[in-house]
């Protein structure tokens, strides 16, 4: 399959659901990833059966604030940048590029860096949704080291991190993040297309969001049942935003956006806790939904998944939760990044034990 | 302010211009339809003249004015300015060139040419690269003579406009009184689209000073002094000063109307609004009472903007769409319709000359219709694609109803599928202005809040309260003041915590 004119607006907005309001606005990856395609050419979408067990593959994305990426848009060198580095470091050359999360812009703008390098972007990712820090990636319960980490910003500072974890190496590149201007650009634990194949990553990620774009733009009449029906969501509520509190602090987005029910859900509030991501619905103290499962606001109308940084007053939504790839419910997919890991005194309780399923 | 009593409601569409008048229990009065000229002036002044002598013009308080004309001169790349767009952000930002993605001719029509230069500022405020004050003075340079406007966006200029005042005075150092816009003036977070924005709202200018001149000639000339209102995108009524600078903010004002003045001419709170005018067809849709909005930002003439709109399907279609062996539009005749139509005498064949055909219009000479096999195939392609329209704008298979207004409102079919019945009411010819006539009465507050003891909470409140107090100030009822709108920007630079907040509200007109 080739990445091009026709394929990239059906992955943004399956990038869009999947990221459970985080990795970005996927308008700027997917402009971006149009403009590099119209200048550069398409861009190969291959398998991980298509590639040489040993060849090296290249994890990437942003790192930052969503709310930072809607004003400050990527150069379109960063890539590069990243490449010959991670080639440096490791003596020798990169394959293919690979989303570090599917989820959002991030799930896109490796095809913008693919376009100008002239490398494919494998149908894979590290993580099935978008997650807000570094270690939170399949990668890291697999025992892939996140060494040697390049970041890169959009002037061509470049850094090497070598950390002593996953955690360590989150500190540090929000570090720098912060002091590049709250966004910036990376790639942690490069792999070995046998390793990917072993486990490390989520197989298939890329096609399934493209999948889940184009049934959101194929559907007659009910966007939203319709996808819900294709990835067995449960829809929380169907209401309208009466309240956003968002700050960018520390390199992330942190807040929570309260939605009134309306029509069957009239007299409800439920109210989402942010951090880049969505991730925990509440209602009263009660949890609807929590990560990992992956919780979505979605326009009522269009079933366009609205991101963090775009909720505002008076839109129309309907937020969805659904199941998160298995790895995240083991026991160190949930020390990573299940409630607790976000500071949520409750058990982690899977969607569907919670809801019945579309 | 006078207590109001009669009050002038005006739409200027691209084929006719409307007026209505309406007392202060929203009765109306008097209504006139002509034909909009091609300087809108004429139409203007006979529209206006139409309705206030049928009245006791003295008693006229308050005028409101609503057009598409903003919007038909980008659809038809007609009275642009060429702009000159600078953005400051390099080298960050060239991932996505200015006005990448827009169509090509409209760029080809607007732009007089684009350059990314070093600048910009941090979401913290501090400097993302340093002005190039010299790539600055060079752009402007290279567009001098091809440029009657310049735009300039500046990264995350909504917590600082520092690069962009600089750049301006760069620039008109360079160019003299060109006029220039400013992103930080138009629109809130989102570089491209309110980049766009500011491109547009640059290249709009001779297109609002033509229609605000021609409106403030018209009011003299028939001797009224009336407060006057422009509406805004989202519907709300701004005073006529604004939608000068800001042509932009009005461009898509003519929906909101027909949705509203579809509603009440119904009385219905819930229903889909379908409005034929000459050269397109706009459906909307009424959610108690409401006109339903966009969750995203709405393409204007193919251009991605942020602004608050009605979520609308349009479709180039209308009674002064021509007919062809092959194609139906989407050219329209516009307001030759009067000419060029073949029931009134002329040559071209039109959707109206089709629909007279079909007996839904009673309208000029039918006599003079020769190829009714044309005109009975365009009138059944015509009803599939109202059918298709309106299948895009319903969220459900359930049948609903449709309420038909605008000029070209006979066109629409009894039957349509997916319409449970459809609704033409009395007047429905000029719904768009009785829609600008009972239009909010808004006021706006944006500003810096220092976050205190209250925290954000309380800033909200504060702003949201100024922002009521503005509208009641402006004219509307306090007890029907509502906040319309939210929107904020945190800003992280300041020691103290502090918040840009923009709150709107808006309100009926109060009446004494």
């Amino acid at each position: 399959m080739q990445l091009d004119a026709s394929t990239l607006p059906a992955l943004a907005r399956g990038c869009a659901i999947l990221g459970a309001g985080g990795g970005g606005d996927t308008e700027i990856g997917l402009l971006a990833s149009l403009q590099a395609i119209e200048d550069f050419g398409p861009v190969p979408l291959v398998d991980l059966d298509e590639l040489d067990d040993q060849s090296l593959l290249m994890p990437c994305g942003g790192v930052g604030a969503p709310t930072v990426s809607i004003e400050k848009i990527e150069s379109g060198d960063e890539g590069g940048r990243l490449r010959d580095m991670v080639e440096t470091l490791w003596n020798r050359p990169v394959v293919a590029l690979m989303s570090a999360e599917i989820g959002g812009s991030n799930g896109v703008i490796p095809v913008v860096w693919a376009a100008r390098l002239g490398l494919p972007v494998v149908d894979a990712d590290g993580m099935g949704r978008a997650f807000p820090e570094i270690p939170q990636v399949t990668m890291e319960i697999a025992g892939i080291s996140p060494n040697p980490a390049v970041m890169t910003d959009e002037r061509g500072n470049v850094i090497v991190f070598r950390a002593t974890d996953g955690d360590w190496m989150e500190r540090m590149e929000r570090a720098a993040a912060v002091e590049f201007g709250g966004m910036s650009w990376s790639s942690e634990y490069q792999l070995t297309v046998e390793q990917a194949k072993a486990g490390a990553v989520v197989n298939h990620a890329v096609s399934l969001a493209i999948r889940l774009g184009t049934v959101v733009a194929e559907a007659e009449h009910d966007p939203v049942e319709a996808l819900a029906r294709e990835i067995h969501a449960a829809r929380l509520i169907v209401g309208k935003i009466v309240d956003v509190e968002r700050r960018t602090t520390a390199g992330f987005v942190r807040g929570s956006a309260t939605i009134e029910g309306l029509d069957a859900d009239a007299g409800r509030t439920l109210r989402l806790e942010i951090q880049n991501e969505n991730l925990v619905a509440l209602e009263g103290d009660r949890a609807l939904a929590m990560v990992p499962d992956i919780i979505t606001v979605l326009d009522s109308q269009s079933a366009n998944a609205i991101s963090t940084e775009r909720l505002r007053y008076g839109q129309r939504v309907t937020v969805i939760a659904f199941p998160c790839d298995p790895i995240w419910r083991t026991a160190r997919g949930l020390e990573l990044a299940g409630p607790r890991h976000f500071g949520y005194d409750v058990d982690y309780a899977p969607v569907e034990d919670l809801h019945a399923l579309a | 302010m006078p207590s109001p009593d009669l009050r002038l409601g005006v739409d200027v569409g691209g084929t006719n211009t409307d007026a209505v008048v309406l007392d202060a229990e929203d009765r109306l009065l008097a209504k006139a339809k002509v034909p909009t000229t091609s300087d809108v002036t004429d139409g203007i002044e006979g529209a206006v003249g139409g309705v206030v002598e049928q009245v006791d013009r003295g008693r006229i308080t308050h005028a409101m004015f609503g057009t598409t004309h903003a919007t038909n001169a980008v659809l038809e790349r007609r009275g642009l300015r060429r702009v000159g767009v600078l953005r400051l952000g390099g080298p960050a930002t060239e991932a996505i060139r200015p006005l990448f993605g827009w169509p090509a001719d409209l760029r080809e029509a607007v732009s007089a040419g684009e350059r990314i230069v070093h600048g910009g500022i941090e979401f913290d405020g501090r400097e993302l690269s340093p002005l190039d004050h010299d790539a600055i003075a060079r752009f402007a340079a290279e567009v001098a003579g091809r440029a009657d406007a310049i735009a300039i966006a500046s990264v995350f200029a909504p917590v600082s406009d520092e690069h962009e005042r600089a750049a301006e005075e760069i620039v008109r150092k360079e160019l003299g009184d060109l006029p220039v816009s400013l992103s930080s003036q138009i629109g809130s977070l989102g570089l491209l689209e309110r980049e766009n924005a500011t491109v547009l709202n640059a290249s709009l200018i001779d297109v609002a000073r033509g229609v605000t001149s021609a409106i403030a000639g018209a009011l003299e000339r028939n001797g009224l002094r009336p407060v006057t209102f422009f509406a805004q995108n989202d519907g709300t009524l701004m005073d006529l000063g604004f939608a000068i600078r800001f042509p932009v903010l009005t461009i898509g004002s003519g929906p909101a109307n027909s949705i509203r003045g579809g509603a009440y001419l119904t009385g219905r709170t819930d229903a889909l609004v379908v409005d034929v005018g000459g050269t397109s067809t706009d459906v909307g849709v009424l959610v108690r009472g409401f006109p339903r909005e966009s969750s995203f930002g709405v393409e204007i003439g193919g251009i991605r903007t942020n602004f608050r709109m009605p979520d609308l399907v349009t479709i180039a279609l209308g009674g002064g769409t021509i007919v062809a062996e092959d194609a139906l539009g989407p050219e329209s005749v516009g307001y030759r319709i009067g000419q060029e139509a073949l029931v009134f005498g002329g040559s071209t064949p039109t959707l109206t000359d089709a629909g007279v055909h079909a007996q839904r219009f009673a309208l000029g000479d039918p006599a003079r219709l020769a190829d009714t096999a044309l005109l009975a195939s365009a009138i059944a392609r015509s009803d599939a694609m109202l059918a298709d329209a309106i299948d895009r704008v319903k969220t459900s298979r359930e049948p609903v109803t449709l309420v038909a207004v605008g000029g070209g409102a006979p066109l629409v079919p009894e039957d349509l599928p997916g319409t449970s019945e459809v609704l033409r009411p009395d007047h429905s010819d000029v719904a768009n202005a009785i829609g600008a006539a009972i239009a909010s009465v808004s006021g706006e507050v944006d500003r810096v809040f220092h976050l205190g003891a209250g925290g954000r909470e309380a800033a909200v409140a504060e702003a949201s309260e100024e922002a009521i107090e503005r509208a009641v100030s402006a004219g509307a009822a306090r007890e029907t003041v509502e906040v319309v709108e939210i929107d904020e920007v945190p800003l992280a630079y300041l020691t103290d915590p502090a918040v840009r907040i923009r709150v709107k509200a808006g309100g009926p007109l109060a009446w004494g």
